[in-house]
Parts: structure tokens; C-alpha cells; sequence
């Protein structure tokens, strides 16, 4: 393998933070559940005197305070939308993963922990992929005993079908809806413990700091997004299920409001963050259209079950895509990857998109776009069958670009879509601060640089139903029941208030004449440019010195109307934009210092001569988990060395 | 294009509100509503003035959370949610009314967005299947038909938007309310607590102050995922077997 010839980037190794991954010891089938057994319980009837906060009510965020709650916490729960089943998970569209092995086509746990360690194309921990692979039938189990109605097959059992990344069909789907299904069913199990009186709902509430008091979370400092009021919560636990960071490209397909706030605020709080710069671009969005584009949307990955995705041949080709015969078209996936063939992981797909738009071979009025293409699957199936499977993905197609996917190709191209990068956690489900547990897309664990199709609902919701309510347990059992819950007159929530309105306060008195989607957009351009889906050293480098200017002219630039003490979504957005444009600069530093190109994270440096990634197991096989140092200091990179005992550290290759 | 809106602006819940006239230009067809709205929300923040506030969130037409009233109908004139409304769907120069949700149960909070936590109330009253976390059986030892689990995900589709709402004129809330129900009557979980729950759900939403059904059918009509007013059936055959059981 050569390698193109270029200097390393210094690597400084400086460990100042804990980073015990508390790995249970045993054999890797056996560690969650001789673990589970020694964990410490709390008595049935301490359990109320506990409160744990769960900021977010998406997949991860809803089981986890629904579970809690069964078990006997008190629980407050908090979102900024106007009701806990709007959360983001609601949008997912394809499925979730499970090793059920219904259809009898060889799955096993250990091969779905196998295809996810391999997927993340080995970057993540072994231990907790392993647990993941554990409890995702027990998922499926809970779901439909909810009353989630997942496809199923004329018997009237549960119909499965394939993702990419999986020679196996283990994704189990409701419709295109598979996210909106599963959130109703956590967001109902949710509403029931609401009515129980045990879990309290904030809603239209965002969380703006946590609050740490002699070293453990004790709670979290709020704005009231109705009427603008500044507020301390305590409790006991801090959990954050906030979800991931895409919006910092301004375009991608995460909703309007996802946000980095609460967890680069934990980061800020002394909460490491792992690997901020492992972002997965989805191969199968529909192409950005004009400058008023406010998001992206997904085309379901499950797409690419039966739709075929191709470029014409040659550079130039104008004719319209019906015309094109098949000896001129190149199918590059199938063509490159004859075993995945349309079905590898995203990454490479992405990838494989850009290179053919690159060579100028793109489709579409920019040419940013490449096809997928169901010509030869209504053959085979009929457009009836078409139309059951992937009906609503059709109409949405439609809707958007006016062109009918039943007699045109689809036109795609990537889009940012998730955030394999977040708060460290170790096996607990714990972040660098005592007391503050990370869960879902917040959290940095299982996916690696790389994260397999319908297995974020699967992590979401084995990390809120079955694993945070065992693990949380054990850290309140050792707090002990004379624990006192720390007040929320303390001067620690006084300050962090005070640190909040000042913050807010300074938004609102900065009387430029910039909007603040302008200053989003042009960090979005920034970040795409040169930390998207691929990235070198240069790009990198200008990047850093760009953010932190354009950050300079934010602050002194931007204009937000209204005032603070009632509904101001510019001051909403302005706060969150502020955020994305300090992380924005960790995210490149995260990837300037990563020499190798693994899942998510090209470095053009490090390829194949065909353009294979190219990874580096003596010197990255770790996570990186940055410590913030103040405001104007370079944060620290710690490492997490990862070990590979069951699954051979081996090129990932989808030929 | 070329748009004169016409917008309701309400500072908050306890003035009055009113109609503003905007003015809006070189919109493409290619923009969704809520684009054309940031786009003139750009313009007012630009010359000094507060933007609209307005709901939304995925823009893909799936969490609900985005409303209005266009033109006196809800969504405007496709059938799909506001986010998923482009501006195609409008001629060039055409002047467009804008409102919040009309519904004493739905209070405005701000210029057209308004308090839909009612809803909350109502699926909290019993829209569940009461299982703890870990007690559930294999998934596959209970089949369903795929004809009710079909039926079934129909009515689950709901996205609680509260469109039927808004485009009844009693302001009723039997759609929304018979999607739950109907969802949960059609598959085995939801048997155990069916009686409880139609009583339950109809009485939290008589009490949030929602008016009663007469079968305008207006719901169905302004559904963005379609609703079937079948599902209205299903709750009233529901209804009335659970009084039954009850009395006797
Ligand atoms: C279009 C799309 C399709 C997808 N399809 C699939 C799929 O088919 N299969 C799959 O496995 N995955 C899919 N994913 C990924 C998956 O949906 C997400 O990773 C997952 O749902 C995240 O869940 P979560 O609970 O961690 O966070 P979210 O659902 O994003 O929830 C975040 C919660 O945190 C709250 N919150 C955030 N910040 C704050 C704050 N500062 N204060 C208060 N509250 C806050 C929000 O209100 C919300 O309740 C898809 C993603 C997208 C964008
Ligand atoms: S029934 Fe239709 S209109 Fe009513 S809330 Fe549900 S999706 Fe919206
Ligand atoms: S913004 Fe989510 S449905 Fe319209």
C-alpha cells in the first residue's frame, strides 16, 4: 500500500484526564451480564428519594426517563420543543437493527457486534458494541409489546430487510416511518409516567449550562422559552440525550433545531468530547436546489435495497437520463464493490458519489447529483410493490422536486446527517464529570467513525430502556441514601444562571446588521469546504483560522431583534450558532490531528492509489477526547487506546 | 415570484392581535412556505423589525410541530404539512392570509404559534400500553393480521399536529383522539386496557374544552396524513361498548 508523501502532523500525547472506560473483566459474551449482577441496587422504596434530570426526549432521552420513572426515580425531563414527541428521532425514516435472526439468514449477536465494530471501521469499544448487539431483540420485544406497529408479513409475523454495511436482513421498519413509530411508542410509555405523577415534563425549556458542584453534576440552568426566564434545576444525575451536532454545516438533515448547546456546554463544564470530528454524511439526500435551502432531506438508505445508483459514462452527457442506454451508464457501486454493490456503508458510498461528481460526470442543473434509479426494480417486482415499499419516500421526492421518481431516477447526492463524535462516556454510560451520564447521538460510543443504517435508534434506545437505568443505579446506590440533593440557591447555580443572562444579554446588545442564519451559513460553508466529507491538512488549517474570525465578527456583528424576557427565536438560533462556531473550530482541530483516513474522516493525505481509505493502527487506534483549557486556550487531546480482542483489526473492505 | 401576506402578529397571550401586510419578492417555486417565511423574517430583522414567530422543526413533514392557516385552511392547499407546502403551489403575485390555529384549546402564544400541550394531556389521559421496560415477551409470539397491523399503522400515523382542530368548526378534536384509539384497538397490546382508555381520552378531551363531533368531516379533509374519519367510527363503536361495560 503506498501512501501519498506528506508530513505527519505532531501528535502531542498528554493524558491529564481520567479516562477509565471501567470495562468489566470476562469473556466479552459474558461482561454485561456478570456485570449487571455486581452492579449496586437501590431499595425500592430509596428510589424516589433520587431526581435525575434527563435533558431531551428523543429516542434515547424518552426511554430513559420513562424506564427510570418505572423503576421508582423521580425524573424531570426537558425539551425545547412544545412537546417531548417532536423530537428529532421522529424523522428517521429506514429501521433498527436487531440480531433477531427471524429470517434464519445466519444472524447472530455476534454478527451484528461484528458488522457494527467492522462498520465503524474499528474505532469504536468492543465491550460496548458487544452489550449493544446484546439487548437490541430485547428492544424489538419492548417496542411491540408498546403497540408499535412495525412491517410485518402476511403470516403476521415481523418482516425484516437489509441496510447497508449487513449481508443479513436484520432491520426491522414501520413504513418510512420506523423513527416516528418508536418515538411514539418511548413518548407514550413517557406520558404514562407523566400521568403517574413520578416524571415531571418541561417542555419549550432549553438547557443552557449543568451545573457541577464539588465535582459531580447536580443539576442544570434552563431558559424558559415562552417567557424568557432564566431558571436552576437540582437533582441528583444529569443525564444529556440531546442528540448530535450535523447543524453545524447549516445544511444537513437533522431538524432546525438540533443544536451542540447543552453538550459543548457540558464540554465546557469539564465533560471530554471524543472524536468530534467522526461525522457521517448520508449518501441518498435529495441535492441542495437554490440559496434559500434552509435543510436537506433524506432519501431513506432503504433505498438502495432495490434502487440501482449510477452516473452516464461519460463527462458531459446532457442527455436526459431515460435516454441513456445501459452500456453508457456506470453503476460505480456495483462496478467497484461487486459483493455490497449498491449496499455499502455509507462512507463509501458518499465517497464514491463525490469522486464521480468530482470527475464531472454529476447529474442535475449543478451537477452535484448522481442517480438511483428503480427502472429495473418496477420491472421485477411492478410498480405496485414499488409503490408498497417505498411509497412515501416517492411522494416526498415529488413534493420537494416536482419530478416523478416512478419515471425519472431519483437524483442524489450526500448530505451531513449524523455525529458519530460526542461526549465521552465510559461503560456506564458516564462522562468525564461524575454524575453526568450521555446517551443516544450525544454520546461518542458505539458507532466508531462510522455508523452502520437503522443501528442510531437501536443505540438510542438500548442506552435509554436497558442499559443507563441499570447503570444509574449503581451510581446512586454509591452516592448513598444519606445523599442531600444540592439546592438550587447554591452559589454554583447563581453563578451559572448569572454566566447565562450575561451571555444572553450580550446577544441581544450586539446592534449589528448581520443576521445570525448568515453568520450559520457562512461557518456551514466553511465546515463543508474543509471538514466535510473529505479533508487535508491545508483546508483544515485555514479553517482554524477562519472560525475563530468570523466568530470575532459574529460577536461584534450580529443583530438580534426583540428582548429576552419572552418568545425570541432569534435569540434561540443566535445562541446556538454562537455555540456551533467555538465547536466548529474543535471539530477541525479533531481532524487536523487525526493523520489517517478511517469511516467518516478522509484525510486526502492518506488513501490508496484506487483511493481507499487508509487507516493507521500503531498511532490512531484510540479515541481522541479533547478537555477544555478556558476560552482562549488550545484544549487538551487525550487518548482512549482502543484494544481489539475478538474482532481482528483488519482492512475494511466491502470488494 | 411576488407575494403580499397578510399575517396575524400577536405579541403575546394577553393583547391583542392583529393583521400585518409584508410584502415579499423573487420567491421561486422551488421554496417551501416556511423558506419564503425566513426569507421575509431575513428582510424584517434586516430593516429593524421582529420577526415572525412560527413553529416548526424537521421541515419534512413528520414531527407536527409546524401549523398555520393559509388562506382559511389548514396547511394551505395541498395535502401535506406547511413545511412540505412549496410556493409553486401559488401564482405569481396572489396574496396570501396567514393565521394561527383558531381553537380555545389551542391558546395563541405568540403571532401564529400557539400552546397545543392539550394533545399531551390527552394521550397522557391513556394512550398507552401499560408495560414496564423488560417485561415484554418475544416480539414474535404475537402475531398480528397484516391487515389490522396495517389498519392500525394508519391511524398511527398521526403526526398531532392539530390540523383537524383547526379546521373544525367546533374545533373538535375526535380525530386526533380516534387515531390514538383506533391504533391501539387494532392490535392484542392494546386490548387489556381498552374500556379505560376511549373513557379516559374522551373525557381529558371534553375537560381541555374541545368541542363535540357533528360529522362535518372537515378533519379528514385538512389531515396532512390522511386520517380517516373510519377511525371517528372506531372510536365511537369503542365509546359506547366501553359505557356498556362499565355499566354493567
Ligand atoms: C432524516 C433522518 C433519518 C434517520 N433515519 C434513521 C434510521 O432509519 N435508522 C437509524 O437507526 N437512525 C436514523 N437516523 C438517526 C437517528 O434518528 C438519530 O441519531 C436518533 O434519533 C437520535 O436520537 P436521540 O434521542 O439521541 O436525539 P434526538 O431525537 O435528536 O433528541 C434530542 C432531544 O434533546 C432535546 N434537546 C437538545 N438540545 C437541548 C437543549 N439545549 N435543551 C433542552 N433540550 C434539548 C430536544 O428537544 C430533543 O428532545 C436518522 C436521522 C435523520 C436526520
Ligand atoms: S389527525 Fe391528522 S390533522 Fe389531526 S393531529 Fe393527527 S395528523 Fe394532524
Ligand atoms: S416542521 Fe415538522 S412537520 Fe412541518
Amino acid at each position: 500500500m503506498e501512501l501519498a508523501d506528506v508530513p505527519a502532523q505532531p501528535v502531542k500525547k498528554r493524558n491529564r484526564m481520567k479516562l477509565d472506560a471501567k470495562i468489566p473483566e470476562g469473556p466479552i459474551q459474558e461482561k454485561w451480564s456478570r456485570y449487571r449482577n455486581k452492579l449496586k441496587l437501590v431499595n425500592p422504596s430509596n428510589k424516589r428519594k433520587f431526581r435525575v434530570i434527563v435533558v431531551g426526549s428523543g429516542l434515547a432521552g424518552a426511554s430513559a426517563a420513562a424506564t427510570m420513572s418505572e423503576l421508582g426515580y423521580a425524573v424531570d425531563c426537558f425539551c425545547f420543543q412544545d412537546s417531548p414527541r417532536r423530537a428529532h428521532s421522529i424523522a428517521a425514516q429506514g429501521g433498527i437493527n436487531a440480531a433477531k435472526n427471524y429470517p434464519g439468514d445466519g444472524d447472530s449477536i455476534y454478527r451484528l457486534f461484528y458488522d457494527t465494530v467492522k462498520g465503524g471501521d474499528f474505532r469504536s469499544r468492543e465491550a460496548n458494541v458487544h452489550r449493544l448487539a446484546e439487548v437490541s431483540g430485547l428492544i424489538i420485544d419492548q417496542c411491540v409489546a408498546q403497540g408499535v406497529p412495525f412491517a410485518r408479513e402476511y403470516g403476521g409475523l415481523l418482516d425484516n430487510r437489509s441496510f447497508g454495511g449487513a449481508q443479513v436482513s436484520r432491520t426491522f421498519y414501520a413504513r418510512g416511518q420506523t423513527g416516528q413509530q418508536l418515538l411514539i411508542g418511548a413518548y407514550s410509555a413517557l406520558s404514562r409516567q407523566v400521568a403517574s405523577g413520578n416524571v415531571r415534563m418541561f417542555t419549550r425549556m432549553e438547557m443552557l449550562d449543568v451545573v457541577v458542584v464539588d465535582g459531580r453534576a447536580s443539576g442544570i440552568v434552563t431558559r424558559n422559552l415562552v417567557t424568557g426566564e432564566v431558571e436552576s434545576h437540582a437533582a441528583d444525575a444529569v443525564v444529556l440525550a440531546t442528540g448530535g451536532y450535523a447543524n453545524v454545516f447549516f445544511l444537513s438533515t437533522n431538524a432546525m433545531g438540533c443544536n451542540v448547546t447543552a453538550a459543548y456546554r457540558a464540554y465546557k463544564k469539564g465533560a471530554g468530547f471524543a472524536n468530534p470530528c467522526f461525522t457521517q454524511i448520508h449518501p441518498t439526500c435529495i441535492p441542495v436546489a437554490g440559496d434559500h435551502q434552509s435543510k436537506l432531506t433524506l432519501m431513506s438508505e432503504s433505498l438502495r435495497n432495490d434502487g440501482r445508483v449510477w452516473v452516464p459514462q461519460q463527462v458531459g452527457d446532457t442527455r436526459p437520463p431515460n435516454e441513456i442506454p445501459d452500456a453508457e451508464r456506470d453503476y460505480f457501486l456495483e462496478r467497484k464493490y461487486p459483493s455490497f454493490g449498491n449496499l455499502t456503508p455509507r462512507d463509501v458510498a458518499s465517497r464514491s458519489a463525490k469522486e464521480v461528481c468530482d470527475e464531472g460526470r454529476g447529474v442535475g442543473k449543478t451537477g452535484l447529483g448522481v442517480y438511483l434509479d428503480f427502472r429495473d426494480a418496477t420491472a421485477r417486482m411492478g410498480r405496485d410493490t414499488v409503490a408498497a415499499k417505498y411509497g412515501n419516500l416517492f411522494d416526498m421526492y415529488q413534493r420537494i422536486t416536482d419530478e416523478n421518481p416512478y419515471q425519472v431516477p431519483m437524483r442524489i447526492f450526500p448530505a451531513p446527517h449524523y455525529t458519530m463524535g460526542g461526549l465521552w462516556v465510559d461503560y456506564n454510560l458516564m462522562s468525564t464529570v461524575e454524575g453526568l451520564f450521555v446517551i443516544g447521538e450525544a454520546n461518542f460510543s458505539d458507532h466508531g467513525a462510522n455508523r452502520l443504517g437503522a443501528s442510531a435508534l437501536m443505540q438510542g434506545l438500548a442506552d435509554g430502556y436497558f442499559i443507563l437505568p441499570a447503570t444509574i443505579g449503581n451510581y446512586f446506590a454509591q452516592l448513598g441514601i444519606s445523599h442531600q440533593t444540592v439546592s438550587p440557591d447554591h452559589a454554583e447555580f447563581k453563578q451559572a444562571e448569572q454566566g447565562c443572562t450575561t451571555r444572553l444579554n450580550r446577544l441581544l446588545n450586539a446592534s449589528g446588521n448581520r443576521t445570525v442564519d448568515s453568520f450559520h451559513k457562512e461557518l456551514g460553508r466553511i465546515m463543508w469546504e474543509n471538514c466535510g466529507m473529505s479533508r487535508n491538512a491545508e483546508g483544515l488549517e485555514k479553517a482554524l483560522q477562519q472560525i475563530p474570525e468570523l466568530r470575532e465578527e459574529f460577536w461584534k456583528n450580529v443583530k438580534v431583534m426583540g428582548a429576552g424576557e419572552e418568545l425570541n427565536l432569534s435569540l434561540e438560533k443566535a445562541g446556538r450558532v454562537a455555540d456551533f462556531l467555538e465547536f466548529g473550530e474543535l471539530m477541525c482541530r479533531d481532524a487536523l490531528t487525526r493523520n489517517e483516513s478511517c469511516g467518516g474522516h478522509f484525510r486526502e493525505e492518506y488513501q490508496t492509489p484506487e483511493g481507499e481509505a487508509v487507516r493507521d493502527d500503531e498511532q490512531y487506534c484510540h479515541s481522541a477526547v479533547w478537555e477544555y483549557t478556558g476560552d482562549d486556550a488550545v484544549p487538551i487531546r487525550n487518548e482512549e487506546q482502543l484494544e481489539f480482542e475478538y474482532v481482528e483489526l483488519a482492512l475494511r473492505s466491502y470488494k | 415570484m411576488h407575494f403580499t401576506l397578510k399575517i396575524w402578529r400577536q405579541e403575546n397571550a394577553d393583547v391583542a392581535g392583529g393583521i400585518q401586510t409584508y410584502e415579499v419578492d423573487d420567491i421561486s417555486g422551488d421554496t417551501s412556505f416556511l423558506e419564503m417565511l425566513d426569507i421575509l423574517n431575513d428582510q424584517l430583522e434586516s430593516d429593524g423589525g421582529l420577526p415572525v414567530a412560527f413553529d416548526h422543526d424537521c421541515r419534512e413533514g413528520i414531527c407536527g410541530t409546524c401549523s398555520l392557516m393559509i388562506n382559511g385552511t389548514p396547511h394551505g392547499p395541498e395535502t401535506t404539512t406547511t413545511c412540505q407546502l412549496h410556493m409553486r403551489s401559488f401564482q405569481d403575485g396572489d396574496t396570501i392570509f396567514i393565521e394561527p390555529w383558531r381553537a380555545a384549546a389551542f391558546p395563541v402564544v405568540r403571532d401564529l404559534v400557539v400552546d397545543r400541550s392539550a394533545f399531551d394531556r390527552i394521550i397522557r389521559a391513556g394512550g398507552f400500553v401499560s408495560i414496564d421496560t423488560g417485561s415484554a415477551q418475544d416480539a414474535n409470539n404475537t402475531p398480528i393480521p397484516k391487515d389490522d397491523a396495517d389498519y392500525a399503522f394508519d391511524a398511527a400515523t398521526c403526526i398531532g399536529c392539530g390540523a383537524c382542530v383547526a379546521a373544525c368548526k367546533n374545533a373538535s378534536a375526535m380525530l386526533f383522539v380516534s387515531a390514538k384509539v383506533s391504533h391501539l384497538a387494532h392490535v392484542p397490546q392494546g386490548d387489556a386496557e381498552r374500556r379505560g382508555r376511549v373513557l379516559s381520552m374522551v373525557d381529558t378531551m371534553d375537560a381541555e374544552g374541545f368541542g363535540s363531533c357533528t360529522n362535518y368531516t372537515d378533519c379528514e379533509a385538512a389531515c396532512p396524513k390522511a386520517i380517516s374519519t373510519d377511525h371517528i367510527a372506531v372510536l365511537n363503536r369503542e365509546f359506547i361498548r366501553a359505557k356498556i361495560g362499565r355499566t354493567t
